[in-house]
């Protein structure tokens, strides 16, 4: 990790970020009023950053390094979006799925 | 939610120390990218081993969700230069949902939005800082399962959009293939690989030949 790749990391970021309002308000203006994007590249757009999400939830969730990760952090990973499921907090999905991993470590499962 | 970002916030700030980042790295990432998730991809592909050009650049495809998002909720921020600079930042997965919830009442919603997007920032980059510190002294922060709370959190945040089949079919498609390829390539590649899900959006062959008119 050097400064350059974090300045690159913040710049597109923040360039995805500013390109949603700029393209908005132009369309807005090409159409007179309420503008809005054709359906099917809302749903592409939104789903991607899901499947990119959930991809990112399952590889952090059960592997390690390349390898399985073991049962503490899948299993602690597991109670949080049982909770989430049952409509808890987010606070309470978050300790909780941290408290589960940290658990089962405490008592020797990897 | 300010706890959890929090939280999560001091979890990021501890790994990051513990995956070899010097003490500012974990703030400056906070201070200037502000995404929580690709702040722990970035960190985690180059604790992992992997490079950091697809560290970058996958943390950056993460990332590009925003631009859907400011397009949805681009007029919620206000329309002045400033608004629209400064509130582009704290463009966040939180601040949106929390102000399309709110849609109805422009006012509310824009009050909803800075509110959330400012005391998020506030939060996150304190608990980034106490996280830096304390990783130094705890050393290991699996001990107590911080690692297993940022998946926890990702997966309370999407749960509502995999409630559409077409979404879940796609994200568990991309996960599957995520999962397969992660042995194989460097970390971070796998991730960008699960884009394949989106294979499932395509409208299915119709068997039956339609009957002429």
């Amino acid at each position: 990790m050097n400064l350059t790749a974090i300045l690159i990391l913040a710049a597109g970021t923040y360039a995805f970020r500013l390109a949603g309002p700029l393209l908005r308000a132009r369309l807005a203006k090409a159409h007179g009023g309420e503008a809005e994007l054709p359906p099917r590249l809302t749903e592409l757009l939104s789903t991607a950053a899901t499947v990119l999400l959930v991809a990112l939830i399952a590889t952090a969730a059960l592997t390690d390094g390349g390898r399985f990760a073991g049962i503490a952090l899948p299993a602690g990973v597991l109670t949080g979006g049982l909770l989430a499921w049952r409509k808890a907090p987010f606070v309470v999905v978050v300790l909780a799925a941290a408290l589960v991993a940290a658990g089962l470590r405490a008592l020797g499962v990897p | 939610m300010a706890g959890a970002i929090a939280v999560i916030g001091v979890s990021f700030g501890a790994i990051a120390v513990a995956g070899g980042l010097d003490w500012w790295m974990p703030s400056a990432l906070s201070l200037l990218v502000f995404a929580g998730g690709s702040q722990f991809m970035v960190v985690g592909v180059v604790a992992a081993g992997g490079g950091l050009v697809a560290a970058v650049a996958g943390a950056l495809l993460l990332n590009a969700r925003h631009l859907p998002f400011g397009l949805a909720v681009g007029d919620i921020m206000g329309r002045g230069f400033l608004a629209r600079a400064v509130g582009s930042h704290l463009l966040i997965d939180e601040s949106v949902a929390f102000a399309m919830a709110q849609k109805n009442d422009p006012r509310r919603a824009r009050a909803v939005f800075w509110f959330l997007g400012t005391m998020a920032f506030a939060v996150w980059n304190v608990g980034t800082v106490v996280g830096a510190a304390a990783g130094q002294v705890i050393g290991d922060p699996d001990a107590f399962g911080l690692d297993a709370a940022f998946p926890a959190g990702l997966l309370a945040l999407v749960l509502p959009a995999l409630k559409n089949p077409r979404t879940r079919n796609a994200a568990l498609l991309g996960a599957a293939v995520a999962l397969a390829a992660t042995p194989f390539l460097p970390a971070g590649v796998p991730v960008l690989l699960a884009l394949v899900g989106l294979a499932a959006l395509l409208p299915t062959p119709k068997k039956k030949v339609e009957v002429p008119a």
